[in-house]
């Protein structure tokens, strides 16, 4: 298990515990953590599961696929650190991970 | 006064997303979700992709986990049939006789597969996909030398014959129309995916008719065609379009036009009913017409626009319409619908897999089928929704980026 940190737009904090397999977004649709609709279901087609991962775990993630990019492109309130969650695989090196997110998720 | 109650008939994507918006929106009354399936909702989308492939598993079809229904109150009755709905009792009868009275009822009951009236039908191996049954049939049919005789050439049809050719079965497709996507993409993306298919090793028989199934022993054994042939197969999806699960409310009295007419709130003719999701017949602002969607954003845009209505508080705003389909390595993403066009404009090279067709009405872009081309399927629904002239000579040239054409 990898416990991961979601913080809403309003500071609320939910940890949890997620097994490795699962995507971040489906960490946190299994968990009803709001503001990660994910209405493509982690097709990669819809940008509703945008987070920004903290600083110090931007190299543990990874980076984001050309089709990814793209998309948060024309995602709202994009950063630098930004993500699409259903893309970012859990594994046990990603235990303690933080992810916020943003105002448009609200 | 007591808490008014919501009664959900449909536990499927819609059913079970008005439930859990519901929730979110703060509504406090009782709900029951009634589903003649015996599953939680679930996801379909990956029924012909990513689980038929073996790639996703039950847990991650699910919409909520189990714990989520026991936790947010909401009860269940799967494995239940709604049979009769009373609007001046305001009740819907279940088939196992039980009787439910609601405040609102949200009718969710999706759409079925149209299946083929001709001989051999009924004949084991002759499948259709809707289901979670159904995909488990479908891909215990699947493997490698096996034979699949998909029956219809739009969506469903062709994710699942990527998905057979990924586990190794050979595919014939076979479609009445001259083309693949005939009723649902304009000429250039039909003329790409079949290629894309046949270079996957997919066969196509187009302008074809089946005119009966072939059988030994109770099992299909081949699709006889209408110019005599009959090709041999160990299995038959057929995909030819689905059928809206309105019986109930055309039954009750409710304005039906193949689907239940629904406005901006998803209410029906009846103030106290919503009808959500694939048997919907819902306004579409942007195009000023009524018309049927079957896809995911729509049912959850439907289930948003009834939890809001009910709870009292102001609808989401219109969304443009749209789409995905994930075959091979393609996604196709699909923003708007193609009414009143009157020219196209391919963007990109088809050849290299990275292209996008607008649908342009003057210089207003009425809808975009990107493949591959995520750029120009966000930009294109941003510009739908808009309503704002585009620069043709900009949208065409492929040096400018979609941020500046968007701009
Ligand atoms: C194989 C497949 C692939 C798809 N791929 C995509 C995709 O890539 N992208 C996309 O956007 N959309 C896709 N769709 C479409 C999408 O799944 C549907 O639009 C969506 O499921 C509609 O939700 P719904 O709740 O209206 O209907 P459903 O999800 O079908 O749910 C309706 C439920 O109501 C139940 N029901 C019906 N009548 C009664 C009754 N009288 N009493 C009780 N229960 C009843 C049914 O058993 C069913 O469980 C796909 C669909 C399929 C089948
Ligand atoms: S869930 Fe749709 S893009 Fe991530």
């Amino acid at each position: 298990m990898a416990k991961i940190t979601y913080v809403e737009h309003d500071g609320t904090e939910h940890v949890l515990d997620v097994k490795p397999g699962l995507t971040v977004m489906e960490g946190a649709v299994k968990n009803n953590v709001p503001g990660i609709d994910a209405d493509c279901g982690g097709a990669c087609a819809c940008a509703t599961c945008h987070v920004y991962v903290d600083e110090a775990w931007r190299d543990k993630t990874g980076t984001a696929s050309a089709m990814e990019e793209s998309m948060l492109d024309f995602a709202e309130n994009v950063e630098p650190n930004s993500r699409l969650s259903c893309q970012i695989k859990v594994t046990d090196a990603l235990d303690g991970l933080v992810v916020r997110m943003p105002e448009s998720q609200h | 006064m007591s808490k008014p109650r919501v009664v959900i008939v449909g536990a499927g994507h819609a059913g079970g997303s008005a439930a859990a918006f519901l929730r979110q929106y703060g509504f406090e009354g009782p709900i029951y979700l009634v589903g003649e399936e015996p599953l939680l909702p679930y996801q379909r989308p990956p029924l012909s992709k990513a689980w038929l492939k073996g790639e996703a598993d039950a847990d991650s079809l699910a919409l909520k986990p189990d714990s989520w229904y026991a936790e947010a109150d909401v009860a269940l009755r799967l494995g239940g049939v709604a049979v009769e709905i009373n609007r001046g009792a305001r009740a819907v009868t279940l088939a196992s006789g039980e009787s439910l009275s609601y405040d609102f009822l949200i009718l969710a009951t999706g759409a079925r597969p149209r299946m083929l009236p001709i001989e051999g039908a009924d004949l084991a191996g002759v499948l259709a996909l809707r289901t979670a049954a159904d995909a488990e049939t479908l891909k215990g049919a699947l493997g490698p030398g096996r034979r699949l005789a998909i029956i219809g050439g739009g969506y469903v049809g062709l994710e699942a014959a990527a998905s057979a050719r990924a586990l190794g079965a050979e595919v014939v497709v076979i479609e009445r129309e001259t083309r693949v996507l005939a009723r649902v993409a304009c000429p250039e993306l039909s003329q790409f995916f079949q290629r894309y298919h046949g270079e996957h090793g997919v066969t196509f028989e187009l302008n074809a008719g089946v005119e009966a199934f072939t059988g030994t022993d109770g099992k299909v054994a081949g699709v006889k065609l209408a110019d005599g042939r009959t090709l041999p197969c160990d299995a038959v999806l057929v995909g030819v379009g689905a059928h809206p699960n309105d019986e109930l409310a055309q039954d009750c009295g409710l304005d039906c036009a193949g689907g239940v007419v629904v406005d901006l709130e998803a209410r029906t003719s009846d103030p106290y009913i919503f009808a959500i999701g694939d048997v919907a017949h819902r306004p579409l602002p942007l195009y000023d017409r009524q018309f049927r969607l079957e896809s995911v954003p729509n049912a959850l845009e439907q289930a948003k626009q009834a939890a809001s209505a009910i709870v009292g508080r102001a609808g989401p705003t219109p969304e443009v319409p749209w789409f995905w389909s994930d075959q091979y390595d393609l996604k196709l993403q699909i923003a708007g619908l193609p009414f009143d066009a009157d020219r196209i404009l391919v963007r990109g090279d088809p050849a290299t897999a990275s292209f996008a067709v607008f649908h342009l009405k003057g210089d207003l872009v009425q809808a975009v089928e990107a493949v591959n081309a995520p750029p120009e399927f966000m930009a294109g629904k941003m510009l739908i929704s808009r309503r704002t002239p585009v620069s043709i000579d900009k949208l065409a040239d492929t040096t400018i980026s979609m941020k500046e054409v968007a701009a």
